[in-house]
């Protein structure tokens, strides 16, 4: 059981500053987000996009956003539980959370900080009939596991970077690895398309385009995908696997069901006083939250992750007295055992 | 400074007469959501990047829009439910040239 003060779900920009707020205040931190890598929408959607509403930064890349916030977080050692979804919640009787991802891990904390963005990311199924039985039977739609495709026949289908990157890789991994996209253009990193040309002429890669899967063959697993070409009629290629890389999408998912009072697909805090939910003890900040006159900005997160933990505070300790310092002023000092403080003024006489 | 009449057509099938101002530079998605047609969290996901589809939508009138640009066009080469006269909303500019524009809302995926 991983035991924390907060537990905040997701990972984004508002999540990852919410440690740095609460470790101002000797809180710490875990964060569960169901993508692998934290930055959330930042990292997953649009890394190399500029943000230009980032208070003192001009411009800023979203990707290097996430990075900064990594960097200004590292000494409060946040916990990671990654590539895991936020399950279920019990609230215990002497007011703590024991929450419960997809795999099964459970995370034990006095205060839950849902910065859940528009909810986790899961991944875009194609329209194919039957698509679902084959889950896990061949269909997969996040390659996880590598080896599990070693000499075997894999089929993907996309048109993005994920799909390029996976074609290149497998096609040393795989017996046959065929890239089928709806296109003859690929949308990606130009070294990935020159090397899928490459391993094209090569023959490593079998591709086709313009064309679509639309079925897929099997009893028990997957035997084989139907393939159109547009206007022509389908044909067959025999595989293992078919794996369909169509990006990832967010939805609340799990969380809708916790009990907590939800609105246009967001969950309503007390905007008034700390971000609390109808739910004492878990708070929702950023993109998740709806209040009267919300708006769904980066920096609006900070705000309501920084009044939020002194709430987590108020309400760990009810007797202690805090008042608020500068970082100016009081130094940070990290979990790590290091310290940041202003320098001190010399005070020296000029002769 | 005008407004343009706009018949939206949302996800359950029911269409609207819209009146959208052209001189607040929003896209059709963000007029989607300006009046509620769409459920929050199912449109504009990507907030207006191209990069989600989630404002796909079907043109039904004759009107002439501008060209897609080569990540709009490249979007719907990945999205689902996609049709010969699919655009995404939020590449389409309120402007006086699509008063009268006739689109139905592609399903949410």
């Amino acid at each position: 059981m991983i035991t924390t003060d907060i537990l905040i779900i997701g990972a984004g920009p508002t999540g990852l500053f919410t440690v740095f707020e609460a470790g101002l205040l000797k809180l710490k931190c875990h964060l569960i987000d169901a993508l692998p890598q934290p930055g959330g929408q930042c990292s997953e959607i649009y890394p190399k996009k500029p943000i230009y509403d980032i208070p003192a930064y001009p411009e800023i890349l979203a990707g290097d956003l996430t990075k900064n916030l990594m960097e200004q977080i590292k000494q409060f050692e946040p916990g990671f539980t990654l590539g895991e979804r936020a399950e279920t919640i019990d609230k215990q009787d002497d007011g703590t959370f024991i929450v419960t991802t997809n795999k099964g891990t459970k995370h034990h904390a006095k205060i839950v900080a849902i910065a859940g963005g528009l909810g986790s990311f899961e991944p875009r199924k194609p329209l194919i009939e039957s698509i679902i039985n084959f889950e896990d039977k061949g269909v997969e739609y996040i390659i996880k596991e590598p080896e599990l495709y070693r000499d075997k026949k894999v089929v993907i289908s996309g048109g993005g970077d994920s799909a390029l990157d996976w074609a290149i890789f497998l096609s040393d991994v795989a017996s046959e690895v065929t890239l089928i996209h709806r296109r003859n253009e690929f949308r990606g990193a130009l070294d990935s398309v020159e090397k899928v040309q490459e391993l094209k002429n090569l023959g490593k890669i079998n591709l086709i385009t313009p064309a679509e899967v639309k079925g897929i063959l099997g009893t028990d697993k997957v035997t084989g995908v139907v393939v159109e070409k547009k206007g022509e009629d389908g044909f067959i290629i025999d595989t293992d696997h078919f794996i369909p890389l169509f990006g990832l999408s967010p939805k609340l998912g799990p969380i809708g069901n916790w009990g907590l009072e939800i609105e246009k697909n967001a969950i309503k805090v007390n905007n008034a006083l700390d971000y609390q939910t109808n739910i004492p003890g878990i708070y929702a900040i950023g993109d998740v939250n709806t209040y009267p006159g919300k708006l769904k900005l980066i920096l609006c997160g900070f705000h309501e992750a920084t009044l939020m933990c002194q709430s987590a505070y108020k309400r760990i300790f009810p007797d202690k007295k805090y008042v608020m310092k500068y970082t100016t002023v009081g130094g940070v000092d990290g979990f790590d055992g290091t310290r940041k403080e202003a320098p001190k003024a010399v005070v020296k006489a000029i002769q | 400074m005008q407004d343009v009449n706009l018949k939206i057509t949302d996800r359950n099938g029911v269409t609207h007469d819209i009146v959208a101002p052209t001189d607040m530079a929003m896209n059709l998605m963000e007029v989607v959501r300006s009046y509620e047609l769409a459920e929050e969290g199912t449109i504009g996901i990507c907030g207006g990047m191209a990069m989600c589809a989630s404002c796909q939508c079907y043109v039904k009138s004759d009107h002439e829009l501008p060209e897609m640009s080569d990540d709009e066009d490249a979007m719907l080469a990945e999205a689902f439910h996609v049709e010969d006269n699919s655009r995404l909303g939020c590449q389409i500019q309120i402007t006086p040239e699509i008063d009268g524009l006739e689109v139905e809302l592609a399903p949410e995926s």
